[in-house]
């Protein structure tokens, strides 16, 4: 099971307490995180990356094992540990984003 | 007995109002979508429990949510807005040609008769409508599509369609509005639309009478009478009294700002008097405060022209808010009750038509939007 963190207003929207627990077939990778959690939680679509072009939305960060996946392809394979469900794939709003508000 | 419900979108969620027909005692619930901007909130006019609301965020994008109790409970719709075909460019604030680019929805428009049926005003400017409950959505493309698009231009707050108005007694006319295009029409249901500017004069545009590049703030229209329409532009108070084919400025006596007149953001009709209008000056376009630090609702029982300032309950000292163009709206009880939000977080309401005011609540974020329902 792959283990995947969101930040608080999308566990809000998505009713979900606590980490999202995933089943990712085949290899373990950006697109296929959120193909699958866009399946179990259709009210996510369009929040984390585009609905046509599936580009990550622009204020939205990707980490993982203490690194920033935010920039790499989203067919690269993810780290073991993402893979294996030992570390988080998480979903991070950017500090530094939104609008003035 | 009456009741009235307040739908109020701040910049960091929603707040709902609750009253009997006396308006004097109000409950407060919210935020709903706590941290959300909530940009506009508006129940069906065919099944009052039924509610729409458009939340959004710089990070997470657009959402749609629907209520069928009233705004106890809500569910997230769908919030795929697409435009049609090749999007193509309008004009960029540099005169360069920008992208088409979906936004966010500013303005939600449940049909007069069908729960199910909702227009949207995006940004950037196109209308969109759901037959379905908001299970998805579809470009009206005529809208967009006419042929003055790709000269449009945004105003300061974006390329938003901002204002969708329904004619309840031809249910193929709409009339919309756009910052900064200006006003339209259309008489198939959506089909093909006719820019509806003739007699609106902006000094900041090349072309003073430009058929588009106005920057209509609102529009507002009495339903006993659809050909009248009221409008509040970047300057003037405007009225048509042909469906939008002219219209003439109708400033009067409104405040006097460096030699002119007439700006604001919202305007509104009373419930019962189609001649009786409000608004609330606003001092110059780099500015965006009341006059004098003083908050007046202006009134004319005219149709425009003589206006009234009614202050009554208003601070009338140090108040630099601001009331933004969807934050004003009125109920049908037997005396007709006004609202107001401002981006101080106040909601004002007038239970007598604008002659006494009370804050039914403060300090929220500030105000986006203010609809209001009268249930039976």
């Amino acid at each position: 099971m792959i283990t995947v963190v969101l930040p608080e207003h999308l566990r809000t929207l998505a009713k979900v307490i606590g980490d999202v627990k995933l089943d990712v077939h085949g290899v373990v990778t950006q697109r296929s995180i959120l193909d699958a959690l866009e399946v179990q939680y259709p009210m996510l679509r369009g929040t984390i990356r585009d609905h046509v072009t599936k580009e990550r939305r622009a204020f939205v960060r990707f980490f993982a094992c203490q690194e920033d996946f935010s920039h790499g392809s989203p067919d690269a394979p993810l780290p073991d540990a993402v893979a294996s469900g030992a570390e988080p794939f998480l979903v991070v709003g950017a500090i530094a984003g939104g609008n003035r508000a | 007995m009456s009741q009235v419900r307040v739908l109020v979108g701040t910049r960091k969620g929603a707040f709902i109002l609750e009253s009997d027909g006396k308006r004097d005692r109000w409950d407060v619930s919210g935020p709903h979508f706590a941290g959300w901007e909530m940009y506009h909130i508006k129940g069906s006019p065919a099944d009052p429990n039924r509610i729409y609301a458009s939340q959004s965020s710089g990070w997470f994008g657009q959402l749609i949510q629907r209520s069928n109790d009233g705004g106890k409970t809500w569910e997230p719709v769908d919030n795929k807005f697409v435009y049609e075909g090749v999007p193509g460019t309008h004009k960029w604030y540099d005169g360069t040609p920008h992208p088409w680019e979906f936004k966010r929805v500013w303005h939600l428009e449940p049909s007069l008769t069908d729960p199910d049926t909702v227009y949207a005003g995006v940004e950037d400017a196109a209308l969109f409508q759901t037959t379905d409950g908001g299970k998805s959505w579809k470009e009206l493309p005529g809208m967009r599509g006419h042929g003055t698009g790709s000269g449009w231009q945004p105003g300061a707050g974006g390329l938003g369609l901002h204002t969708i108005i329904l004619d309840p007694k031809d249910p193929k006319r709409i009339f919309i509005a756009i910052s900064a295009a200006g006003a339209f029409r259309t008489d198939d249901g959506g089909t093909t639309w006719k820019a509806i500017n003739q007699g609106l004069r902006s000094e900041y545009i090349p072309d003073p009478n430009a058929e588009v590049g106005h920057c209509v703030h609102h529009m507002a229209m009495h339903p006993s009478r659809p050909g009248v329409l009221f409008m509040q532009k970047h300057w003037d108070v405007l009225r048509s009294d042909n469906a939008g084919d002219l219209w003439k400025e109708v400033n009067g006596n409104l405040p006097d700002d460096a030699g002119k007149r007439g700006f604001g953001f919202v305007i509104d009709i009373h419930a019962h008097e189609p001649e009786t209008i409000y608004v609330v000056p606003i001092k110059s376009d780099s500015q965006h405060f009341p006059h004098d630090g003083k908050l007046r609702v202006y009134r004319s029982k005219t149709g425009g022209n003589n206006w009234e300032p009614l202050t009554k309950g208003l601070p009338q000292s140090n108040c630099y808010v601001n009331v933004l163009r969807d934050a004003m709206a009125v109920d049908s009880l037997d005396s007709c009750g006004v609202y107001f939000g401002t981006t101080g977080g106040q909601v004002y309401a007038s239970a007598d038509a604008g002659e006494n005011w009370n804050a039914i609540v403060r300090d929220l974020p500030a105000v986006l939007s203010v609809e209001v329902q009268t249930l039976a």
